[in-house]
């Protein structure tokens, strides 16, 4: 199911160094015409369908074609991103319709703070994580061990 | 004279790269749940002043198994206790694990997930009406007390969709974003010129801009996931990239280690999994959540009248829940003998369920079994939508897919690491530096462990954590250490744009770039690549059987195709990625076979089969399977290594 770009939609990220697709594929598919200002996806059976590209777009140009030696014409499967959750709308070959909405953080994007002091490591000769040695857990061993 | 001929991608590789030369002391190579745990902890306990340098052949925010994003974490303990945490990986793994590895994921596991919850990650909660919740309803977290949504004994049900975003903002603000090169490819690990079987650095190369990349380091963690595309799928064009695990993990972990002599273990392990067909779509929770059932044309359960099947592998089948490998065994009976198609009976599952259910609850029910699909395999919902499947109406086929190599889903090959360093622990498990393999300074995590399957993406998180404590550990006690490459830095960049200067020096020869006598391209590498295992290799074309002789081919056919990656051709950047990732898959695959072929028994019945050997042989072969290669010799070593029982049946 490769994901195609709508050419009517596709600005080409309006001439950034970069396309938000071509930012984000995991397979480096998503690549950038510069004569066409367009980006397309390069090698289609090497496309997992994992959807990065269509949920980053900022024009909303990118959607999926199922792969064509699997699935019959007509269906469609499209998310659209809120900064909390995701909306599905999916188009069966029939026509029926299903929506689906689904949350994905609960908390803002960029609020995560890993390098807060209080949570610095203490003790590195034993083997506990930093935050089980912060809440004092105690390192667990077997039970019983085999004949002893 | 103007030939029609050019290369055909946009970002065209060019003669002469730029090499940039960067030092640092702990380097991560790789970008999924492992590095990024790796990422997180090790700014905990790093001294300040300590270099640190990322790598990743993509963007971090999806990169790695969990990009598209995951509707379960496969492995919350809870409840439960390490000690049987391993006696259900053990059995699932027909008997030979490393337990001291598992434990240690088993007693940490949970940490990762409350991280996960604390950062942003919606967890299903079971309400006091005994109803699950989605996680943004604000229930009790997981770490004071909430109740998850089981849908296993092992597994909790998660919103899952923005999983591996939250887990890499966590990585990249430990790290900072200056020290990480998303869409730097490392092909190429390199050992000190001076100490014997120590890591100095690693070579790679931009998928951006014409430009190489040499880095030396003190310690590195390699763990950029297992081996996909490596059998012939059974898709016959586009649905090649389709593949149950991410179509971009090519086996570079078990390869870049392995060539700088890492010894390896239970490589001969493979997972196949049996999914909905052709997208893939997870079967856990409509078995285990919905209590769906799978029959096959007769309308009979296959695990209920192939019962007998399963008391021929004891312990494995008689466990409450037999092993992976030996359910598939059972359905590819039917398969064989005409009773396919199997289909999962979504129909009566949701009936059933919603028996007791107001209307409202029952539309939950059916949006919660999309999202299961829709979290982590969207595929399937194309599949479904375009063929016309709505799961309360008609049943769907499950089958099992092509072979895959990994070491934190449910499979166990990899490499052979130091366990914790505790007096439990038996002495041939340790060598001081936990995660660490058998190259010093060369550590590992997640895909990269072998014989500890069943971590999943919360225990590839956690161990990987545990990783940055023992580097840190390793770079402190060696803190004189200067590295120093082995190979000169031209040698190391020639090698790495050697395809690049294959298609320069040729292409103009012919009017097609992708044909040309004197070159192969990687995407016909990849095919025939996958052509000898699936026919020789137990793929999906035998049923997965193979034998000595089978496999006496396919290494003929293999060291052909072997002469042939020096003759690869790359005319732009995504070709020579591509050409440098199907290179490992062959170093991978060849691992994988070799492994096999040492086994002469049936480990995993219904994921390979040695027709010349068709038995589990508890007496012969109870112990692991090793493998090491001699960079100087240039030659592999295979042996048994003694597995060693540590928690009672």
């Amino acid at each position: 199911m490769p994901s195609f770009v709508d050419s009517a939609k596709c600005d080409g990220c309006k001439g950034g160094e970069k396309t938000a697709c071509m930012y984000i594929c995991p397979s480096d598919l998503m690549v950038l015409n510069v004569e066409s200002m367009k980006a397309y996806n390069q090698e289609p059976e090497q496309c997992w369908e994992c959807y990065s590209c269509v949920k980053i777009c900022p024009q909303g140009a990118i959607a999926v074609r199922a792969y064509s030696d699997i699935v019959p014409l007509g269906g469609s499967v499209q998310p659209l991103m809120s900064s909390d959750s995701i909306m599905w709308t999916i188009e069966f070959r029939n026509g029926n319709l299903q929506r689906f909405k689904f949350p994905i953080r609960t908390t803002p994007e960029g609020s995560i703070d890993p390098k807060n002091e209080a949570h610095k490591g203490k003790d590195l000769s034993d083997n506990r994580l930093s935050d089980e040695q912060i809440d004092n857990v105690e390192l667990m061993s077997p039970i019983e061990l085999l004949g002893k | 004279m103007a030939l029609p001929n050019k290369p055909l991608g946009e970002l065209v590789a060019t003669i002469d790269p730029a090499i940039e030369e960067l030092e640092t002391d702990i380097l991560f190579v790789g970008g999924g749940m492992a590095v990024c745990g790796t990422a997180y902890e090790i700014r905990k306990w790093a001294p300040e002043g300590t270099k640190m340098l990322l790598c990743d052949k993509a963007a971090l925010e999806r990169s790695g198994a969990v990009a598209q994003g995951l509707s379960a974490i496969n492995t919350y303990l809870g409840e439960n206790t390490p000690d049987d945490y391993v006696r259900m990986v053990r059995n699932d793994l027909m008997g030979i694990v490393r337990e001291d590895l598992i434990f240690d994921v088993g007693r940490h596991v949970d940490r990762s997930v409350y991280l996960f919850e604390e950062w942003g990650l919606p967890i299903w909660k079971t309400g006091e009406d005994g109803k699950s919740h989605d996680g943004s309803k604000g229930l009790t977290p997981l770490k004071e007390g909430g109740k998850p949504v089981r849908s296993g004994r092992w597994q909790i049900m998660i919103n899952g969709e923005y999983y591996k975003r939250i887990v890499a903002e966590a990585a990249k603000a430990a790290l900072g974003s200056d020290n990480i090169i998303e869409r730097c490819f490392i092909v190429k690990l390199v050992l000190d010129a001076n100490e014997p079987n120590r890591i100095a650095g690693a070579v790679g190369f931009s998928v951006r801009e014409n430009k190489i990349y040499v880095i030396k380091t003190n310690a590195m963690i390699v763990a950029c996931g297992g081996a996909v595309n490596v059998f012939r799928p059974r898709a016959t064009g586009e649905g090649m990239g389709r593949c149950w695990y991410p179509v971009w993990n090519a086996g570079s972990t078990y390869t870049m280690c392995q060539e700088v002599g890492a010894e390896m273990t239970m490589m001969e392990n493979r997972f196949v999994p049996a999914r909905f067909k052709d997208g893939y779509g997870p079967v856990g929770a409509w078995f285990l959540l919905f209590k769906a059932k799978a029959t096959n044309t007769l309308g009979e359960n296959y695990m209920v009248t192939n019962a007998e099947m399963l008391k021929q592998y004891p312990p494995y089948g008689l466990a409450k829940v037999p092993a992976s490998c030996l359910r598939n065994h059972l359905m590819l009976k039917e398969m064989r003998e005409g009773r396919g198609p199997i289909i999962m009976d979504t129909p009566t599952a949701l009936s059933n369920l919603a028996a007791n259910m107001t209307p409202k609850e029952v539309k939950h029910l059916i949006a919660e079994a999309w999202e299961d699909f829709l979290d982590m395999s969207v595929g399937q919902a194309g599949i479904w939508a375009g063929m016309n499947i709505e799961p309360e109406k008609v049943g769907s086929e499950i089958m099992p897919t092509e072979p895959y190599l990994l070491g934190s889903h449910s499979g166990c090959c990899g490499i052979w690491v130091s366990g914790p360093e505790e007096d439990w622990v038996p002495d041939a498990y340790k060598w001081g530096y936990k995660g660490m393999t058998t190259v010093k300074g060369l550590f590992t995590a997640g895909d990269g462990t072998g014989a500890s399957g069943h971590k999943f993406s919360s225990g590839s998180h956690a161990e990987g954590r545990m990783v940055a404590k023992s580097m840190v550990k390793f770079v402190g006690d060696n803190k004189d250490f200067k590295p120093a490459l082995k190979e000169s830095i031209k040698d190391l960049a020639d090698l790495v744009y050697k395809p690049v200067k294959t298609f320069i020096d040729n292409f103009e020869q012919t009017t097609a770039a992708d044909l040309n006598p004197n070159y192969i391209k990687p995407n016909g590498f990849q095919k025939r690549l996958i052509k000898i295992t699936d026919e020789y290799g137990g793929g999906v074309s035998t049923s997965y059987v193979t034998s000595k002789a089978m496999l006496d081919r396919a290494f003929e056919l293999l060291g052909m195709l072997r002469e042939d990656s020096e003759k690869m051709a790359a005319g732009d950047l995504h070709e020579l990625l591509r050409a440098w990732e199907n290179y490992h898959r062959l170093g991978t695959v060849e691992s994988h076979l070799r492994h096999i072929l040492f086994r002469e028994e049936s480990r995993y019945p219904g994921f390979y089969y040695r027709s010349d050997f068709d038995i589990v042989d508890e007496e012969n072969w109870k112990c692991f399977v090793n493998s090491k290669y001699d960079p100087e010799k240039k030659e592999w070593d295979v042996f048994k290594k003694e597995y060693v029982q540590l928690i009672p049946d």
